[in-house]
């Protein structure tokens, strides 16, 4: 059987109310994957788990099994990302980064690399002040690591090697098209040589080179659309924070079209 | 209906349901409550039922700073020795209690009736923030105290706020975070501690 009681570190990913005082939290684990916990009486003024298990702190937390939830019992803060939580533009990729986490990421199994990314995307972050880079690296590095790799060789159709010239995209072929077989396809969007140039570096290089990466306004935009599109392709739904985002970086126009559609498809649910 | 509530007469155990919805009540309680009310007199419960109706149906938000109110404007609003010239913005209408008790704030409220969470899908225009600036544009505000609650959406929410409020030219000003009365320093998180070492005073 196993112990009662058990120590492991987290990200806070989410937190909601429980009863009075209580808070359910959404914990990524370095050692036991996404799990939730109760910590009793968070919410109080002087609760000793108070701040140690506030949104995106990362913490060492020592829980005890319970029936259904583990309960928190101590909470001591390793990392709160102070300049993270002093920005608006940093927090919302914060809520962002852990409302991704919290829709591709299962319940209760262990996700060591994962775990590794999000704390060096949140460093890098509070450290740079460079919040958009290192989400598209994040969310790169995150459909890489769920096993949908982009393509970005070889046509994800023909598998013939691609020319250096402006392509195709499309999410569900996998990839990028070449042009004879992007060219047919409805679906498929265009991404320059730039694009193509930043995904595969990004796909090898570490979080601190990506980081060095200059991007123009027009290239980021860009990979911002392909990357993201590539995520609401397999969550089959928008996140929440995107709206957010954009109404942030007001650039309200770059979703405009794409929002209304995802609008008629939720009324449908 | 809900088989836990069956074994009851019908009344009763519609009763036990719907207490049971109730924040802190769980199907014990429910049904303790439910057979105390039975054996109470008919006048009580005759009064705390229209005790509860009377709440949904003269209860209302004060047009000036969203509090809830059964006169419009609402008590504070209309008190004449406020000060109208600061305006404290809180989350929700619970929040302007303990701040009330404190003695230490004369000016008015604003009620947001929510805080900006982007996992949750709230944005400004759910809250009432159109209405703040609107009392801020057509009267003579000087301050704005921000009195979100203290955590990742509160903040946000401020931040946010401050951003629309700054360029108006009216000071914006955030209720300090620090160490709560009674802690200890031992069970502070950090960044509780680094507010309030950032934040620290003088001693006179």
């Amino acid at each position: 059987m196993a112990a009662r009681v058990y120590r492991t570190t987290g990200i806070i990913i989410k937190r909601n109310k429980f009863g009075e005082a209580d808070r359910l939290l959404t914990i990524f684990t370095a050692d036991h994957g996404k799990l939730r916990a109760i910590a009793k009486g968070a919410m109080r003024p002087g609760s000793k788990l108070g701040g140690n298990v506030e949104l995106l702190t990362h913490s060492q937390l020592m829980l005890a099994r319970g029936r259904n939830l583990d309960i928190v019992t101590q909470a001591q803060a390793l990392d709160i990302f102070l300049p993270m939580r002093d920005s608006l533009e940093l927090m919302s990729c914060g809520f962002y980064l852990s409302e991704l986490v919290d829709s591709f990421i299962e319940e209760n199994v262990e996700d060591r690399e994962m775990f590794e990314l999000l704390l060096d995307t949140l460093r890098r972050l509070t450290e740079t002040g460079d919040g958009e880079r290192m989400v598209r690296f994040f969310e790169l590095r995150l459909l890489g690591h769920l096993g949908y790799t982009p393509q970005l060789q070889k046509c994800a159709n023909c598998d013939r090697n691609l020319q250096p010239e402006t392509n195709y995209y499309n999410p569900a072929q996998g990839g990028v098209l070449c042009r004879e077989c992007g060219y047919s396809d409805m679906s498929a969007g265009t991404i320059s040589v730039n694009a193509q140039k930043v995904l595969r570096l990004w796909q090898r290089s570490d979080i601190a080179t990506a980081g060095r990466v200059k991007l123009s306004t027009e290239l980021a935009r860009e990979i911002k659309g392909i990357l993201r599109d590539n995520v609401r392709y397999l969550l089959e739904k928008q996140l929440k924070s995107i709206d957010w985002l954009d109404r942030l970086a007001g650039d309200s126009s770059l979703n405009g079209d794409k929002a209304v559609t995802q609008n008629s498809n939720g009324s449908q649910e | 209906m809900n088989p836990d509530f069956l074994p009851s007469a019908r009344p009763i155990s519609r009763l036990i349901e719907e207490l049971n919805k109730l924040p802190g009540i769980g199907p014990k309680s429910a049904q303790r409550l439910a057979y105390h009310l039975l054996q109470t007199p008919p006048e009580r419960t005759r009064d705390l039922a229209e005790a509860i109706i009377a709440i949904k149906q003269n209860l209302r938000l004060c047009s000036t700073c969203l509090n809830i109110t059964d006169t419009d404007p609402c008590g504070i609003c209309a008190d004449g020795t406020r000060d109208t010239t600061r305006i404290c913005v809180v989350e929700e209408p619970i929040d302007i209690l303990p701040l009330e008790r404190t003695k230490k704030f004369r000016g008015l409220y604003h009620v947001l009736h929510g805080v900006i969470s982007p996992g949750d899908g709230i944005k400004p225009e759910d809250l009432h923030i159109r209405e703040l600036l609107d009392r801020l544009n057509s009267n003579s505000i000087i301050e704005v105290i921000l009195a979100t609650n203290p955590n990742a959406e509160g903040e946000a929410t401020s931040m946010y706020i401050q951003r629309l409020v700054s360029p108006l030219g009216i000071r914006v000003t955030r209720l300090a975070r620090g160490l709560p009365f009674g802690g200890d320093l031992e069970y502070a998180d950090d960044v509780t501690l680094s507010r309030a070492m950032e934040g620290r005073q003088e001693m006179s």
